[in-house]
């Protein structure tokens, strides 16, 4: 397998965007074309680094979006209050555009396909990496494990990706969602705008530990701060919950 | 909350070993808390790239990139377990 | 070389007038090494210690009571962004220093939470520096290093401590937090002296 072979130290690549899709009024998804892209692990991320006319560069990390192997890197990007890559990415960016791309990195926050249990917890823009593995699994012949999704957002208009994973779901699919929405909930949700408690983690994940389960967290430090402490306080193992903290906007 | 974790580290670290070290344990200097270099708390927002222990906050490591080397300074790790692909039969 | 992204401005602009290789802000950026340390003024403590370990400490109300100055400085970061005119309120090291007796050369400054910068002594002094409580007319926030941090414009603003707590007076130079790490000693920015070997 390819992902056996040595590490090179990694460089720097042009990448060149294909195409934009809105996804949220703040995020969008850019597809890009990375020239020797080696592919990727479901929940690895990559860097982005933009140059400016006078020579100012600067550089930040996006998850990657896409489905593991793809030979397209997609990323979903969100603006950040005052972000100033961010906000050359979601409003600015189009095709033909071109930056530097470094990736893919990232070997502690990935899913590998296998028949283990997975509870997904993304808050706001935390879901982009859970996304590349519940696309994973999706291209992935059946007979894995179960997925669970629990997505905490603001509001219904905040929720990325929203047709697809309304539409991922299906009869034996073993995969299911549940949302947690905390200032504006849908009309007729049964339970009032809250964050994720011990209750609702409860109904959305009731796996025993001997199924050995894997647990992803994503999103603002302080939603993967709460989160993992909720699995763990509900007796989840601390050694399989995997968290990726995105820094204090967001979500 | 104005830090992130570990995962922040694996790009410019990759620059330098060819080896992931997110996925290494680290065993904290002061507390001797062991944990994946991933979950450490990382305070990206400074000239250099601050990793702390997430149980005594303590500094395990400092990183910082200058236009043609970068500094490594693990002061703060006493032991690094990196895990290798198991040896061929 | 690097990629010229189309489109793409970032927020600073240079300006002739900066230190090579700055780029001018209208923000004030928060950059720190660790948490935010939370010290009241009913806590604070600034302590001089000499090279013979006489201390010489201040408490908040010490601190308010001594003659105050309200600079107006450019502040330069080694991350690149400069911002100008920057109006700070606090004591200067010369009132500080002016009952200490000492022959070092050298300062270690240190911070509530532990982060610490070195300088030679004479950077201090004939109105280089002050440890600072306001900026632009309010209390320092604690996010920017209040209650009070060391403010010494003339070198990078790594070198102004935030949440200063000590000046230990050393014979010999003791690198900090950043210039043990590979930040340059001294830290010129109108030499561009950011990292070691610069």
């Amino acid at each position: 397998m390819a992902r056996a072979a040595v590490l090179g130290r990694l460089t720097w690549r042009v990448a060149t965007v294909t195409a934009v899709r809105p996804e949220t009024a703040t995020t969008r998804t850019l597809v890009l074309d990375v020239p020797d892209w080696p592919g990727h692990e479901a929940g690895q991320h990559v860097d982005v680094r933009l140059t400016a006319e006078d020579g100012y560069t600067t550089q930040r990390s996006y998850s990657i979006a896409s489905a593991a192997d793809s030979s397209t890197v997609e990323l979903t990007v969100q603006r950040v209050v005052d972000g100033e890559v961010s906000s050359y990415l979601v409003d600015v960016a189009e095709p033909g555009d071109r930056f530097e791309l470094r990736g893919p990195i990232g070997g502690y926050f990935v899913w590998r396909p296998s028949v283990k249990p997975v509870l997904l917890v993304a808050g706001g823009s935390g879901i982009v990496p859970l996304m590349s593995m519940i696309r994973t699994r999706k291209a992935h012949p059946p007979g894995l494990g179960p997925f669970k999704l629990i997505y905490s957002v603001r509001s219904p208009a905040d929720i990325i990706y929203a047709d697809e994973i309304r539409h991922t779901r299906a009869p034996d699919d073993g995969y299911e969602r549940n949302y947690v929405f905390t200032r504006e909930t849908p009309p007729g949700w049964p339970d009032p705008p809250g964050r994720l408690d011990a209750a609702k983690l409860a109904r959305a994940a009731p796996w025993l530990p001997r199924n050995e389960p894997e647990y992803f967290v994503c999103g603002p430090t302080g939603f993967v701060e709460a989160a993992a402490d909720l699995l763990v306080a509900a007796g989840h193992a601390p050694e399989r919950i995997k968290t990726e903290r995105f820094g204090p906007t967001g979500g | 909350m104005s830090f992130v974790d570990g995962n922040d580290l694996a790009g410019p670290m990759r620059e330098v070993f060819a080896v992931d070290i997110t996925v290494a344990r680290a065993r904290c200097g002061s507390c001797g808390r062991t944990g994946a270099v991933a979950e450490a708390r990382v305070y990206d927002r400074a000239p250099g790239l601050v990793a702390r222990c997430p149980g005594c906050e303590e500094v395990l490591l400092r990183v910082v990139r200058g236009p043609d080397r970068v500094w490594l300074d693990l002061r703060g790790v006493t032991v690094l377990e990196i895990p290798l692909p198991a040896a061929e039969a | 070389m690097s990629v010229i992204t189309r489109g793409f401005r970032g927020r600073g602009r240079r300006d002739e007038n900066l230190p090579p290789g700055q780029y001018l802000t209208e923000d004030f950026p928060v950059l720190s090494a660790g948490p935010t340390p939370r010290v009241l003024p009913d806590q604070w403590e600034f302590t001089v210690t000499t090279e013979s370990g006489q201390r010489h400490s201040w408490s908040w109300a010490d601190l308010q009571a001594l003659p105050a100055e309200t600079p107006t400085v450019d502040l330069h970061c080694v991350t690149k962004w400069s911002k100008l005119g920057t109006t700070w309120r606090g004591v200067s090291l010369d009132v500080i220093m002016a009952d200490v007796e000492s022959v070092a050369d050298y300062a270690l400054v240190g911070s509530y939470g532990g982060y610490t910068t070195n300088l030679p002594l004479q950077d201090l002094q004939d109105g280089q520096a002050w440890i600072a409580y306001e900026y632009d007319g309010e209390p320092l926030d604690p996010e920017h290093g209040g209650p009070a941090r060391l403010l010494v414009p003339h070198l990078y603003l790594w070198k102004s401590a935030k949440w200063v707590r000590s000046i230990q007076l050393l014979l010999a130079d003791e690198p900090g937090f950043w210039e043990s790490a590979g930040y340059h000693n001294y830290g010129d920015p109108w030499r561009e002296q950011r990292y070691w070997g610069d």
